[in-house]
């Protein structure tokens, strides 16, 4: 059945659908503290843990939904896109991503919202984003090698460990909740930052 | 304009409940368009557009340009542009309803705005250039890929924060 787009509804949804998924996101982004830098950041200092909560909570929710969908025939989750497993290429870009996250205090999306808000650290970090990707397409003959190299396709994780999909996601679970009672403690034995 | 005290009103959601409305927009979107959420796809659009529109010899001779308009495609068109238009509005939409919206600079009292302003343009120009090693940011490729199981999207997450939490230490006095 699913995904909708272009079976069910026509292609022309497609940006009408855009707008309303991210008025969606940005507003729950927005709400759950995600336009501040210095709550962000936090997680990185051990004085608010609210991107760790969030961010697991959504990647469970989704994944354990879209499973029980596919189970159901409601969706097709093999034919959903997926990130190609670029290995270095992915892991040599976090890196520099991460750095960025703790220099610029957001993320593309959360500066998005800050932007939405009115901080004008928000539309400096969207400026350095523009930069960013203008130097990399200038000098993307450079790199074009180590872009496209290590690639181990679209593959899963139960896929590539050969496990199945639903204790795997069982597991994810199990860490998610170890980890939302581990910084309940942490966050109690640190100082906590006013902001 | 530059209000502190107002930003410690902290009516921010159960983070949660946060959580687990984002995992349904996930959902709805995977459902509906078969693709998830990003953000840094639209700056990729912006500059490529403005590009391709200044210098289109210069534009069609990049392989990593040429790609977004090959076939009569228009770069700004993207699906994740008119997204992250909405992405504003909606946190327009939410800071307004809790008295958040006005300008200023968010930043520890320990700095100045100006150097938290030349901070964030560092900080967004490492992001925006790592993340087309990884062909996405935190939304695009963490958690849309983990949504889908993706090994990528699981590679991307623990490259994101694992080098955010090696990082930390160096900058720690931008935020304590």
């Amino acid at each position: 059945m699913g995904p909708l787009i272009p079976e069910i509804l026509s292609d022309q949804w497609n940006n009408i659908i855009a707008i309303i998924t991210g008025m969606a996101f940005g507003f729950v982004l927005e709400s759950s503290g995600f336009s501040s830098s210095r709550k962000l950041v936090g997680v990185f200092y051990g004085y608010d843990f609210a991107v760790l909560r969030v961010f697991f909570t959504a990647a469970i929710t989704a994944s354990i939904g879209l499973l029980f969908m596919d189970y159901f025939g409601w969706i097709d989750m093999a034919a959903l896109d997926g990130l190609p497993a670029r290995v270095w290429p992915i892991v040599v870009g976090g890196l520099i991503m991460g750095l960025g996250f703790v220099t610029g205090g957001f993320c593309p999306g959360t500066c998005i919202t800050a932007i939405g808000i009115g901080k004008l650290d928000g539309f400096m970090f969207f400026g350095g984003i523009i930069l960013g990707v203008f130097v990399f397409s200038e000098m993307f003959p450079l790199f074009e090698n180590f872009y496209n190299s290590s690639n181990l396709g679209d593959v899963t994780v139960p896929e590539f460990f050969n496990i199945n999909p639903y204790w795997f996601t069982v597991g994810i679970s199990i860490i998610a909740i170890v980890a939302f009672y581990a910084v309940m403690l942490i966050q109690k034995r640190i100082k906590s930052v006013e902001y | 304009m530059m209000d502190i005290k107002s930003d410690k009103q902290h009516t921010y959601w159960n983070p949660y409940l946060g959580g687990f409305l984002l995992g349904l927009i996930l959902i709805m979107t995977f459902f509906l368009t078969g693709r998830g959420l990003g953000a840094s796809g639209a700056a990729k659009a912006i500059v490529t557009q403005t590009v391709h529109t200044v210098a289109p010899t210069h534009a069609e001779n990049n392989a990593y340009y040429a790609d977004q308009f090959l076939g009569g495609k228009v770069p700004i068109s993207n699906w994740l542009v008119f997204e992250v238009i909405g992405v504003v509005a909606g946190a327009f939409i939410s800071g307004s309803l809790s008295g958040r919206v006005f300008f200023r600079v968010q930043h520890s009292p320990k700095i100045t705005a100006r150097k938290r302003l030349w901070f964030a343009l560092l900080g967004g120009a490492l992001f925006g250039f790592g993340a087309q090693f990884a062909k996405g940011c935190t939304s695009g490729a963490a958690l849309s890929g983990m949504t889908v199981l993706s090994l990528g999207g699981y590679i991307a997450m623990l490259s994101i924060f694992g080098g955010a939490f090696l990082f930390a230490y160096f900058f720690r006095k931008l935020w304590l």
